[in-house]
């Protein structure tokens, strides 16, 4: 029995209360479909605890351990000391020192080194003889690992001139240069890599899982029945992105805690920043699943699209290859990836303590491209099948 | 009809008859490899570097001038200390340089921002060589072998195949085998008089097939647009590839029998799988980086011996004898896998009936 003296609510009032307990209800369906699901709460816990322990270490370019096999025809003593300081370098190696070029061929090609250093006879007389060849087929320690030997080799022949007396006075020694590393003094990779890995968790997570809620309800029926209700459009698809917003959010405070906890880095910038650029980005990723679902009928075609995507994310968004290494037409193209713009304020704010107004170009891409897929996701949900 | 035929017949069609997922299956792989074939590079061709100089003279104006012509050089001008610091917090630059000749002695000081410990090393190279070139240098010859121009796609390339063979055939076979599930026509082939390895192999041939015409893609694209040195090792690439994408089907067909629902055999095959083969198979970083324990890790991840193999014999163009070792492993792998698989498979199969 309806009570004469309270105000029938206005056709307005109405529509703005049942739309929020719509998505009230809506919300608590989808949390309890995703902890009822035996798999997702081990995914957003354990994926975040392994790939955090144990990639770190995996994930490292540093050309360390450089393999250098010795053509040594020269047999002077000049010879065996520039094998000596070589061996004596910490990012190098003395895998074998030879007198034939095809056994140190040999062993380039077995993987046991990576460069080949030629000392041929005369080389007190004449040090250009000198010559130095690197295995490109990894590019990155290949060119760097023979530019160490050039170096080092440089230096122990420098020195033994200026001991014979017989060298110019040259001015300055590559060695005599200060450098100073800003913001990551110990040059240590793992630093770099950490917040580019938490970019990698949201990416596959907030990606993978939203597609795969929405096509899974579109296979086993359930959409039909939410078809036929009056919920709107953005209501829908709200209940559909928050639960992964907030499962992006668990997901980075365990990150941050391990990251702190385990490898001692904590942002040098402010939290709130990191917060804000994780709130956008989950936005856009669980934007771009919904709406890849809305647009497959099946689950593997949402999944192969969502797995190309991921991949192209992954590996052209400079998580793991830097975005300046690019081609240009490349670069221009990481313009339109949103983890470009993530992981750099990911890194600006975790290592050089950016702000958001230094990274006001990168927030404001990421806004707008947050704003593009949750209205994407919107409009590509259809009632009518 | 032959039912085996008939199997390979039924699947083929349930195949063709989605055309969405065809296309995609074709045209991803060809989107991946010109991508990463192109565009991925570990190099450090440019350092957008700033300089600061406190007085000019005949020394610093020969250290500007190399910055600006070398083409490994973004020279981003001259500016004062105190502009370094907010130049490098927004991403503009990545290295600075201090020159400040006192007596005719060159004293200078190298900012270089560490974040990326690789840029900021190979920039520190770059930055010294064109600093003590100016005071006279020594010539070294640098050759670089198998990949002469430093072509990262060369590298590149095998990782990527390696990649994709996983993901076709370990997500499609495993969704193929459970939906069947799901929508309970597998009940019906159960209690069909064909044996449990007929289904199996009835399953499995279609995907083989389909994958067996990616690699027929892949290598064409390989060899003309990415311009792989062409090899005589092909035909050994062409027949280990089918190994490994067998071993891939054997992977999907166990993580069928493992799970019950789509959803769940997508969560592994696609999500658990992906991390792990980008970080473990020595695509993008180097095995010989990791600790030991992890090294070890990384030997169970098939696409590491593949990606290995492939490199070995597409780049470095060496006999099949090199990669034995890796060979022997895909190929016990993938028998092992295939009987684990298979013997699984059909104890689903009894419970089901």
């Amino acid at each position: 029995m309806r009570p004469s003296y309270r105000p029938i609510p206005t056709h307005r009032e109405r529509r703005s209360i049942s739309t929020f307990r719509v998505l009230q209800a809506l919300l608590i369906k989808e949390i309890l479909l995703l902890r009822r699901n035996p798999m997702v709460p081990k995914i957003i816990v354990m994926m975040p605890l392994a790939v955090m322990l144990l990639m770190p270490l995996v994930a490292s370019y540093d050309v360390k351990h450089v393999g250098v096999a010795v053509v040594d025809t020269d047999h002077t003593p000049l010879s065996r000391r520039i094998v000596a300081d070589m061996s004596a370098s910490q990012w190098l190696y003395i895998d074998t020192v030879t007198t034939s070029y095809p056994a140190a061929l040999r062993s380039l090609e077995d993987g046991r080194a990576d460069v080949i250093l030629s000392l041929p006879r005369g080389l007190d007389h004449n040090p250009s003889l000198m010559d130095i060849s690197s295995n490109g087929v990894n590019a990155t320690k290949g060119s760097l690992g023979a530019q160490y030997v050039a170096q080092s080799a440089m230096l122990t022949l420098k020195r033994w001139q200026e001991e014979q007396g017989a060298g110019s006075v040259s001015t300055s020694n590559p060695q005599d240069i200060s450098v100073i590393s800003m913001y990551n003094p110990t040059q240590n990779f793992k630093f770099y890599m950490i917040p580019a890995l938490m970019g990698v968790l949201l990416i596959v997570i907030c990606g993978f899982l939203p597609s795969l809620n929405l096509v899974s309800e579109k296979e086993t029926g359930t959409i039909e029945a939410m078809n036929v209700t009056p919920v709107g459009r953005m209501t829908f698809v709200m209940s559909k992105l928050i639960p992964f917003w907030v499962a992006g959010m668990v997901i980075m405070v365990i990150c941050i805690c391990i990251s702190w906890a385990v490898y001692g880095l904590y942002p040098a910038g402010s939290l709130g920043a990191i917060f804000a650029g994780a709130m956008l980005f989950c936005l856009v990723m669980s934007g771009i699943g919904v709406a890849v679902a809305n647009g497959s009928s099946t689950m593997m075609q949402s999944i192969l699209v969502m797995y190309a995507m991921i991949m192209i994310f992954q590996l052209i968004g400079g998580l793991f290859t830097p975005v300046s290494s690019m081609p240009d037409w490349a670069q221009t193209l990481t313009y339109g990836v949103p983890t470009r713009y993530f992981i750099d304020i990911m890194r600006a704010v975790y290592l050089k303590g950016s702000t958001i107004l230094d990274l006001r170009f990168e927030f404001l891409c990421l806004t707008a491209m947050a704003a593009a897929t949750s209205l994407l996701a919107a409009i590509t949900y259809r009632k009518q099948s | 009809m032959n039912p085996f035929i008939a199997l390979v017949k039924k699947e083929t069609l349930s195949i063709l008859r989605d055309p969405r997922t065809m296309l995609i299956n074709i045209f991803m792989p060809v989107v991946l490899l010109l991508l990463f074939g192109f565009a991925i590079s570990n190099e450090v061709n440019r350092v957008r570097i700033a300089t600061v100089v406190t007085h000019h003279d005949d020394s610093t104006r020969l250290i500007l001038a190399r910055l600006r012509t070398n083409s490994y050089f973004d020279f981003k001008g001259l500016v004062a200390p105190s502009e370094i610091d907010p130049l490098m917090r927004r991403g503009e630059i990545d290295a600075a340089v201090i020159l400040s000749p006192k007596n005719r002695e060159m004293q200078s000081q190298i900012l270089v921002d560490a974040s990326n410990a690789v840029i900021a090393q190979s920039a520190v190279i770059y930055i010294r060589s064109v600093i003590t070139e100016a005071g006279g240098g020594l010539p070294v010859v640098i050759h670089t072998l198998y990949n002469p121009e430093l072509k990262s796609s060369y590298n590149f390339v095998p990782g990527i195949m390696g990649m994709i063979f996983i993901m076709i055939c370990a997500i499609m076979t495993s969704v193929a085998i459970v939906s069947e599930k799901e929508s309970g026509t597998m009940s019906l082939l159960t209690v069909s008089p064909v044996r449990p390895y007929m289904i199996i192999l009835g399953k499995l041939v279609p995907y083989f097939l389909l994958s067996c015409i990616i690699l027929g893609i892949m290598l064409v694209m390989g060899y003309t647009v990415l311009g792989l040195p062409p090899t005589v090792q092909i035909l050994h690439v062409i027949w280990i590839s089918m190994v490994y994408v067998v071993l891939s089907l054997a992977i999907g067909l166990l993580v069928s029998t493992m799970v019950d629902n789509q959803v769940a055999a997508l969560m592994v095959s696609a999500m658990m799988f992906m991390v792990p083969i980008i970080m473990f198979s020595g695509m993008l970083f180097p095995i010989d980086n990791m600790p030991l324990p992890l090294q070890w890790i990384s030997a169970i991840v098939p696409a590491r011996w593949y990606i290995s193999a492939i490199r070995s014999l597409m780049i470095q163009q060496l006999p099949i004898t090199y990669v034995a070792k890796e060979v022997i492993i895909l190929l016990g792998m993938t028998l092992m896998l295939l009987g684990v698989a298979i013997f699984k498979f059909r104890k689903t199969l009894t419970n089901q009936k």
